[in-house]
């Protein structure tokens, strides 16, 4: 799905995060990049250095926006405030979507500045989607909910992690930010097997994918993106590329950052999945 | 965050079953750790927390249930305390890392996050120490102001910048009617200790050790700060602003600083120049207002509102 209403018809190809240790290559040596992904909470303020650097990427790059706080699956009602910083930001960045995750993180007010796991219930299903539904209301703007890597299950679930993604993202008529690290990560925390997650999805919702390094502890594994793509997370994006088409890719490198020539190269190796793809398309 | 419920629910299919939930797993996070970083071993009701946990947290082939929710518990902690530490480099070095670990827990156990966003974590700690002296004494005094002035530096650094004054309004209107409002993102601070320099120090020799070590500068690799020697007592008037986007801290004359505070409080120039006190003369006080105006630092009067909320 090259460009579908979940991300604004976009043709995006592949993208990298934008990160503070090489804000100064990119203003100083103007490297091509397709787009790059901003954290929306990083420029939700009312001014100083963060705006002014953002005008001036925006002044030459596409921009698109993901939050880290808007909890969809938190009980909590949304924060006013937090939507009406975030719909000053869309209206700044023209972002075509806007994506944040399927999880929740805060509670009566308070927040725990995590993804927190949801419990994968019919009722939570369609509380989070409401939740989109009024968000994406407000802001005016394509929703894609990003499945996140996760370490805990809970008793109470009824359905599995996909079908709880795609019971959501039909519900709130949303589209899906596919992270293929995540879906990794979490198959082998909880014994499941990662294809069967990308086979069972919505394939014609997914406006984009998310690719990320992780790190393996001797129980479990750890979302780190702090390092390269691993070998596994880049068979199963191919296999998601295929189901799902050619869609827009970003790499996630948030610790450890090495430098922008790097990062970038990493990221463009996801062009090889995409003329796969393309050729098997053919 | 309310107090949870007793059990976690055992279905969700309402809305208030799934705040219940949350309220139970939000509650078991966000108690501190214990000293080996583990979750404590008793819940709020006595209860082991082995048996809390498997209430609601399935176990795997490798992990028990408590084990999966220790590991978003360490997270909580782990990230909040990264992100206190690099809003306080001067706090750290006032009181050593030690006492600092301490009161951040201590902070954040009573004061958790309340806004979306980690840049106002820090914005209750100055009152959070004054309320608690027994956490920073003997330096309780200097750790507040410490406090104050690194809150200033993130308000200087993302805070609200309004239009500039037009230079002819200050001309053309009777200084008896003319208010000046401050920009949002200048702090006045009336200080008992001079930690602008004293912060701009633990900056400088921190920077100096980096540029000296060849560790990667990796968020993963957190820097121990060294304990510095307090300065002295001594009132200091400081303005904490940003100018091009970039931070710096200005010492105002305490006449000045009157002038700047009454401005601020919403008093007409002439009140506010008259605040400054006998023995002020006219060019000194011009001079103020032509450095002040040449910073940028003077907007309409009346953002008193959006001020406050900067400053909670």
């Amino acid at each position: 799905m090259p460009a579908n209403r979940f991300n604004g018809q976009s043709d995006y190809g592949v993208g990298i995060g934008l990160r503070v240790p090489h804000y100064a290559h990119i203003l100083s040596k103007k490297p091509v990049v397709d787009w790059f992904e901003i954290i929306s909470e990083n420029f939700m303020v009312d001014g100083g250095r963060p705006l002014e650097l953002l005008d001036r990427i925006l002044e030459q790059y596409r921009v698109v926006q993901h939050g880290v706080s808007m909890y969809f699956g938190s009980a909590d009602k949304p924060d006013r405030e937090h939507l009406r910083r975030l719909k000053t930001l869309v209206r700044r960045t023209k972002t075509p979507w806007l994506s944040d995750h399927l999880c929740w993180g805060s509670v009566d007010g308070t927040y725990t500045h995590d993804l927190l796991p949801m419990p994968y219930t019919f009722g939570a299903a369609r509380r989070t989607a409401e939740k989109i539904r009024q968000i994406r209301d407000y802001l005016e703007v394509p929703i894609c909910v990003e499945n996140v890597s996760s370490y805990a299950e809970f008793h109470v679930s009824e359905m599995t992690e996909w079908e709880f993604l795609s019971e959501v993202v039909e519900l709130a008529d949303c589209g899906i930010l596919l992270d293929v690290n995540n879906i990794y990560v979490s198959s082998q925390n909880h014994g499941f097997n990662p294809y069967d997650y990308v086979d069972n999805v919505p394939h014609h919702r997914v406006g984009q994918m998310h690719v990320a390094g992780h790190t393996k502890f001797e129980k479990y594994i750890l979302d780190t993106h702090d390092h390269p793509v691993l070998d596994p997370v880049w068979k199963l994006y191919a296999h998601a590329t295929r189901l799902c088409g050619v869609t827009a890719t970003l790499l996630e490198w948030d610790d450890k950052i090495p430098s922008f020539d790097e990062v970038h190269n990493e990221a463009l190796k996801a062009n090889e999945f995409i003329d796969g793809a393309k050729k098997a398309a053919v | 965050m309310k107090r949870p419920p007793k059990h976690a629910p055992s279905r969700i299919r309402t809305t208030r079953e799934l705040r219940e939930f949350q309220r139970m797993m939000a509650a078991a996070i966000v108690r501190p750790l214990t000293a080996e970083d583990n979750l404590q071993p008793r819940w709020i009701d006595g209860r082991p927390m082995e048996k809390v946990a498997a209430e609601f947290v399935s176990p795997n082939d490798r992990l028990t249930s408590l084990e999966r929710l220790q590991l978003y518990g360490r997270m909580y902690w782990f990230r909040l305390f990264d992100a206190i530490r690099d809003d306080c480099p001067g706090l750290i070095a006032a009181l050593g890392e030690g006492a600092f670990a301490r009161l951040s827990q201590a902070y954040l156990a009573q004061c958790p996050s309340r806004s979306f966003t980690l840049r106002n974590l820090c914005s209750r700690l100055e009152r959070f120490i004054l309320d608690n002296p027994r956490l920073t004494a003997p330096r309780t005094a200097l750790a507040s102001d410490i406090a104050r002035f690194e809150w200033a530096q993130t308000v200087a650094f993302d805070g609200e910048s309004l239009p500039v004054v037009d230079g002819s309004k200050l001309a053309s209107t009777p200084p008896s009617r003319l208010r000046l409002g401050l920009q949002p993102y200048v702090t006045l601070l009336d200080l008992r200790y001079p930690v602008d320099s004293f912060v701009i120090r633990v900056k400088r020799r921190d920077t100096l050790r980096s540029e000296a070590s060849n560790t990667p500068d990796s968020e993963a690799v957190r820097r121990t700060i060294r304990r510095a020697a307090p300065p002295r007592p001594s009132r200091t008037l400081v303005a904490v602003h940003r100018h091009h986007n970039r931070l710096y801290y200005k010492r105002l004359d305490p006449a000045a600083f009157r002038i700047l505070r009454a401005l601020g409080g919403g008093s007409t120039l002439s009140r506010a120049i008259a605040a400054a006190g006998p023995g002020v003369g006219p060019a000194r006080v011009r001079n103020w207002f032509k450095t002040w105006m040449a910073l940028g630092w003077f907007c309409a009067h009346g953002n008193k509102r959006r001020r406050a909320v900067s400053l909670l």
